[in-house]
């Protein structure tokens, strides 16, 4: 395991003071206070050769599809013999990219503003209420995102169908607000919960209404988390595959859904440098997308309230 | 609350009828019904109409079976349910998305707490670190099966290095089977649960190791009495939402697995039914069942982690 004493050396070094006072004697190279190893343990270096083979294997998959999708005629060589930006414009008239992206953004925007509207009143009151139900209503919100979205996905889109919704953009975008909405719930009600409640009786004490309380005094403090929360949805969003999948057809395929079906496209598909192209297309989009969420968002504060480890 | 004003104001023509109602109106504000409820309402509708709905729909839907479906299976208009535990082109596929869902979440989940514990110190390059380790989230299944049919085909480069470095003689087969489902689910999988682990862990407090260190606990005693009982909690989070996703796999079981062999899991079952054959009640029990299967290796963890520590871990604000 890693919990070896290298990690806490640093810890202990620098909050205790002097480095070894009291504790069990155990053989250990004579270092000044603060100062660290160089040589780790093995179980240190265990760790870290396996996340150099998680990094092999990333960086492996991620360079084979942009090399594949710039070269041309890469067969038996380590790299394509020619280099060529063909595929990119390729792909773009072929599947018609213009309208698949414009379909994806369009979509992904749409169910982000409904969902937080949807979303943020009703994170609003399971922070700060209790009322009859609220246990029930919590499962209610839960349950869609604890799901396999096929489990919910198929009798929605059967519903879907049945309503003469089937293969149109509305579809898309209702069945991408099931898990959305919930997800805005539950990001938003710690975000809610930190904010101080005197602030909203102060305003209440003054005379302001429950909707000025809302646009005067929460939205404005609540704006970094519903950026957060409006960002991950974002993502999500753009990279659904089955819920968009069981319900859009071809005016309403969102980005991953059209590089699946150019995949499994009847006779063999199409030509692979094709999908890789939009393949790189598809993350570079993501990729932008995730890097503007982490500028307002430290992704590991949504779950918990961090207090910084010590020697962070 | 904001209701008391009009209440009031109702009282001077008639006494008994408003005071009534304005004791009514308190006692329920008094229980948190009042018209701040209004709130919710939005996101009820929405549940109910696309959620509630809709799914207790598909359970209405499970029994009314095809005709072709109660000749074929009997039993009426349970006809579905008898097909999915006697076919077992179809009941084969529960095992077949367990043997990959499980080992996969559970891999991520204890791949990712060594992984977290050594990103807890403090290190030049941290943070482009955490950053990579984070990237397959926008990489999608999509790319990622590309990648892999790609990257570690039989003419990809891992076979060719492993080749060229004379470790192996002829190509893995690392695609269009088990493998290449697993490794892809642990490239999309371990990204996220080592977020969550990562921090789960920053929110325990570190002086805790720090003063069973000061008491004298070496490394296993501090990981095993102090870390772990505080974490576990997390980790059995992590492990339903990693599950979770593992559990719904879908492209990748199709584009770099075996769809019809060895990967041929519940998800692909359903959307065969939805899709290719328009049999919308059976898509619809399938889809039924594997949520039932999913809640039931959920609900599972949820009673396994209701028996741990549940207090504060000292570091949340």
């Amino acid at each position: 395991m890693a919990l070896d004493d290298d990690v806490d050396r640093g810890t202990v070094a620098t909050t205790e003071g002097s480095g070894s006072g009291g504790r069990a004697p155990r053989p250990r190279p004579a270092r000044a206070p603060g100062e660290r190893s160089l040589a780790a343990s093995p179980s240190t270096w265990f760790v870290w050769a396996g996340m150099a083979a998680f990094l092999v294997l990333l960086l492996g998959i991620l360079v084979a599809v942009v090399v594949d999708s710039f070269g041309r005629g890469w067969f038996r060589t380590w790299l394509p013999p020619e280099w060529t930006t063909d595929w990119y414009s390729g792909a773009w008239d072929r599947f018609d990219l213009t309208h698949v992206v414009g379909v994806t953004v369009g979509v992904a925007v749409t169910v982000v503003v409904l969902s937080v509207l949807i979303g943020v009143p009703a994170a609003y009151l399971l922070a700060r209420r209790s009322f009859p139900g609220k246990r029930l209503v919590n499962v209610l919100f839960l349950l869609p995102i604890l799901m396999p979205p096929i489990t919910f996905g198929i009798p929605l889109a059967t519903v879907m169908y049945a309503f003469g919704l089937g293969r149109s953009v509305i579809a898309v975008i209702l069945v991408n607000l099931v898990p959305s909405v919930p997800f805005v719930i539950l990001t938003m009600t710690p975000f809610i919960e930190q904010i101080n409640p005197a602030i909203e009786s102060a305003a209440r004490m003054c005379g302001a209404g429950i909707r000025q309380v809302f646009t005067r005094v929460l939205a404005p403090l609540l704006v970094p988390g519903i950026l957060a929360a409006a960002i991950l949805v974002l993502v999500r969003t753009v990279g659904m595959f089955e819920l968009t999948f069981l319900v859009s057809g071809p005016q309403s395929d969102t980005l991953v859904v059209a590089i699946y079906r150019a995949m499994t496209s009847a006779g063999g598909g199409e030509a692979r440098q094709l999908i890789s192209a939009m393949a790189v297309i598809y993350t570079t989009t993501m990729l932008a997308m995730l890097v503007v969420a982490l500028r307002f968002v430290n992704p590991t504060q949504l779950v918990a309230q961090v207090k910084d480890a010590r020697d962070d | 609350m904001s209701t008391a004003p009009t209440a009031s104001g109702h009282r001077t023509p008639d006494r008994r009828a408003p005071r009534s109602t304005a004791s009514l109106r308190h006692r329920l504000a008094e229980r948190g019904v009042d018209s701040s409820l209004w709130l919710m309402v939005p996101a009820l509708v929405f549940a109910l109409a696309l959620f509630v709905y809709p799914f207790s729909y598909g359970i209405g839907l499970t029994f009314q079976p095809s005709l072709a479906a109660q000749e074929r299976w009997g039993g009426g208009v349970l006809a579905n349910y008898v097909a999915f535990f006697r076919d077992p082109f179809v009941f084969d596929s529960v095992w077949i998305t367990m043997r990959l869902a499980l080992p996969a979440a559970l891999f991520n989940v204890i791949a990712s707490i060594p992984v977290a514990l050594v990103l807890r110190r403090r290190f030049r390059g941290k943070r482009l670190m955490t950053s990579v380790l984070v990237l397959p989230i926008t990489l999608g299944t999509v790319l990622t099966a590309q990648g892999l049919l790609i990257f570690a085909g039989r003419q990809g480069w891992l076979n060719r290095f492993l080749m060229a470095a004379g470790l192996v003689d002829e190509p893995l087969q690392l695609v269009n089977n088990y493998v290449g489902v697993m490794l892809s689910l642990i490239i999309t999988g371990f990204p996220f649960a080592f977020l969550l682990v990562s921090s789960y862990l920053s929110g325990i407090d570190p002086s805790l190791e720090s003063a069973a260190r000061t008491l004298g606990a070496g490394w296993w005693q501090r990981f095993r009495r102090i870390t772990m009982p505080l974490l576990a909690p997390g980790l059995a989070t992590t492990f339903i939402l990693t599950f979770v996703l593992a559990f719904s796999v879908f492209p990748s079981a199709r584009l770099v697995g075996d769809a019809m062999g060895s990967t041929r899991v519940m998800s692909l079952m359903a959307f065969r039914a939805f899709g290719e054959q328009n049999d919308y009640p059976m898509a619809s029990t399938i889809a039924l069942m594997m949520g039932v299967v999913e809640l039931a290796v959920v609900a599972l963890v949820l009673a396994w982690r209701a028996l741990l520590y549940k207090g504060s871990t000292g570091g949340k604000g």
